[in-house]
């Protein structure tokens, strides 16, 4: 009772080469949320009117909110289950290693890192939530309430504050060290990461390959500059100096 | 020239092994790496004593018979080289020189640095051929094929089967072999009819003799001895979907 809907399910599941295709397609749209996530973020430097509109208009449709919520949560979801199906077939394949262990010839320390820098990516990850979608007060420490913070708008009514809240939050340098720690393992994951996601999908070629291969670093270099911007430039108090506690 | 070996030396695929320690006679430094080791091997056998096992054909680097990892590194330092085209002078006098099996759990050790690659010939079986009516030969120039085609036909087929790609990898995996063999098939006219059967099966096999998956690293390409190509692994990654989508 092989139909081939079951037998591509099976094959996805099941094949070692399916399960790096699902590693994959989740890591490469993860990867376009990131960088949408970023660009939006930047907006801080625009002004607190704008990233608060924009704050403002993610959290307009709640029926959109949580489909995309999900849908990232999924996405993470069946990249961390491929990840750990194929660790533990790969740890397998080679039950005794060589003498000294040594370094895997010409590996770069990036692809030799994945799981790790994945882990820590996805502890990052949870506290990143907390901190600032579930505004968690216990963790942000500045002793401040996230949700209460308000701009008033000229109509008289007023919108959640996202710009006081990143300024307040990235002003402990504890916290904005963690999140430099976070982004630069994510950038250092994705420098490998958007490369060999190429490869697992064939999309590569002999006319095409260097340029992914030279793309993927500049591209992770791109994002780890973009997200490391915003913490710095609240801590050397280039944005927010008019947020007071 | 004299060298200090640490070999690895296993009774039986069923033994645990150990390394033990060879000091060399005086060598001459264009030996190759397999001549030193029958020189070892020639005293140790007029001392009594067992030689030291190890597989060999050619020795001309093109049967992919011989296979060492030698200094943790498969066939040893160098580019493009497998173990028999390795010499001595590439080493310094004194050295102390880590020789092992490849290691992976489908290449079990039969004796000290032999190991069972049958696993290879099993994925082979499954679809690396073409079924064909085997008659005379057809007249040349009678398919044509383009150069590019042919070419990185050619580049594929050079792969010897020696596993060094499965050794180097962090993971054993053997998607480098079954890659190549996929390729070299898939690129030619003769090996349309099968092309998206052959990958689907052939890839079923590899994992089913327990190989790992490719995380790109890299490593296999860097020891290859006939340079294969990374490429093929993505080629092989495209075709596997197209079988998927083709019900094979
Ligand atoms: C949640 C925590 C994460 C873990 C545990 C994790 C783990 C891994 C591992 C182990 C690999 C290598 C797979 C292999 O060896 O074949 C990998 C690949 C990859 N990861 Fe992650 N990762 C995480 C988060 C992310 C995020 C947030 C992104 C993107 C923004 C991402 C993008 C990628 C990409 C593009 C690849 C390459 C896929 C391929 O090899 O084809 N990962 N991840
Ligand atoms: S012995 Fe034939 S390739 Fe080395």
């Amino acid at each position: 009772m092989a139909t081939p809907l079951m037998n591509l399910i099976k094959r996805l599941l099941k094949s070692s080469v399916g399960r790096k295709y699902l590693m994959a397609i989740s890591g490469g749209c993860l990867v376009l949320f990131v960088t949408g996530h970023m660009i939006g973020n930047l907006q801080i430097f625009l002004g607190r009117e704008t990233i608060n509109t924009y704050a403002q208009f993610l959290q307009s449709n709640k029926e959109v909110l949580w489909l995309v919520r999900f849908s990232l949560l999924a996405l993470v979801g069946i990249h961390l289950w491929s990840a750990s199906a194929l660790t533990v077939e790969n740890r397998a394949a080679r039950p005794l290693g060589y003498s000294g262990n040594p370094a895997p010839t010409a590996a770069s320390y990036a692809s030799r890192t994945m799981l790790m820098s994945g882990i820590i990516i996805a502890t990052f990850i949870v506290y990143h939530l907390l901190h600032y979608t579930a505004q968690v007060p216990a963790i942000n420490f500045t002793g401040q309430d996230f949700r209460l913070l308000h701009e008033p708008l000229r109509d008289g009514t007023e919108r959640h504050d996202v710009f006081a809240m990143m300024v307040l939050g990235f002003r402990n340098p504890y916290v904005s060290v963690f999140y430099l720690l976070g982004v630069g393992l994510l950038c250092l994951h994705l420098s490998h990461g958007i490369r060999a996601m190429f490869q697992s999908l064939g999309f590569k070629n002999w006319q095409w390959g260097l340029l992914i291969d030279r793309a993927a670093p500049v591209m992770a270099w791109v994002l780890f500059l973009g997200y490391a911007s915003i913490p710095l430039a609240v801590l050397l108090g280039l944005v927010g100096k008019e947020v007071v506690r | 020239m004299k060298v200090t070996l640490k070999v690895w030396r296993q009774i039986d695929s069923t033994a645990p092994g150990s390394f033990q320690l060879y000091p060399t006679p005086d060598l001459n430094p264009d030996m190759s790496f397999l001549e030193m080791l029958d020189v070892v091997n020639d005293e140790l056998a007029n001392r009594g004593e067992e030689p030291i096992a190890f597989a060999h054909d050619c020795r001309e680097g093109i049967c992919g018979t011989c296979g060492l990892t030698i200094n943790g590194k498969p066939h040893g330092p160098g580019r493009g080289i497998a173990t028999c085209q390795l010499y001595m002078r590439t080493f310094a006098d004194g050295d102390t020189i880590t020789v092992e099996p490849f290691r992976a759990k489908p290449f079990p050790v039969l004796k000290d640095l032999m190991v069972d690659r049958s696993a290879f010939d099993r994925i082979i079986q499954t679809g690396g051929f073409i079924s064909v009516r085997t008659g005379s030969a057809p007249d040349g120039n009678a398919l044509p094929i383009s150069k590019i085609d042919a070419d990185l036909a050619m580049d594929a087929a050079a792969c010897i089967g020696c596993g060094a790609c499965v050794a180097a990898c962090k993971n054993a995996s053997a998607m480098l072999f079954v890659s190549a063999k996929v390729s070299h098939l898939g690129l030619l006219p003769q090996g349309q009819p099968e092309r998206h059967r052959r990958v689907a099966r052939m890839v079923d096999q590899m994992d089913r003799e327990g190989f790992g998956a490719c995380t790109v690293t890299g490593s296999c390409e860097a020891v290859c001895p006939k340079n294969i190509s990374l490429n093929f692994i993505t080629r092989m990654n495209r075709d596997y979907a197209v079988a998927l989508f083709k019900g094979e």
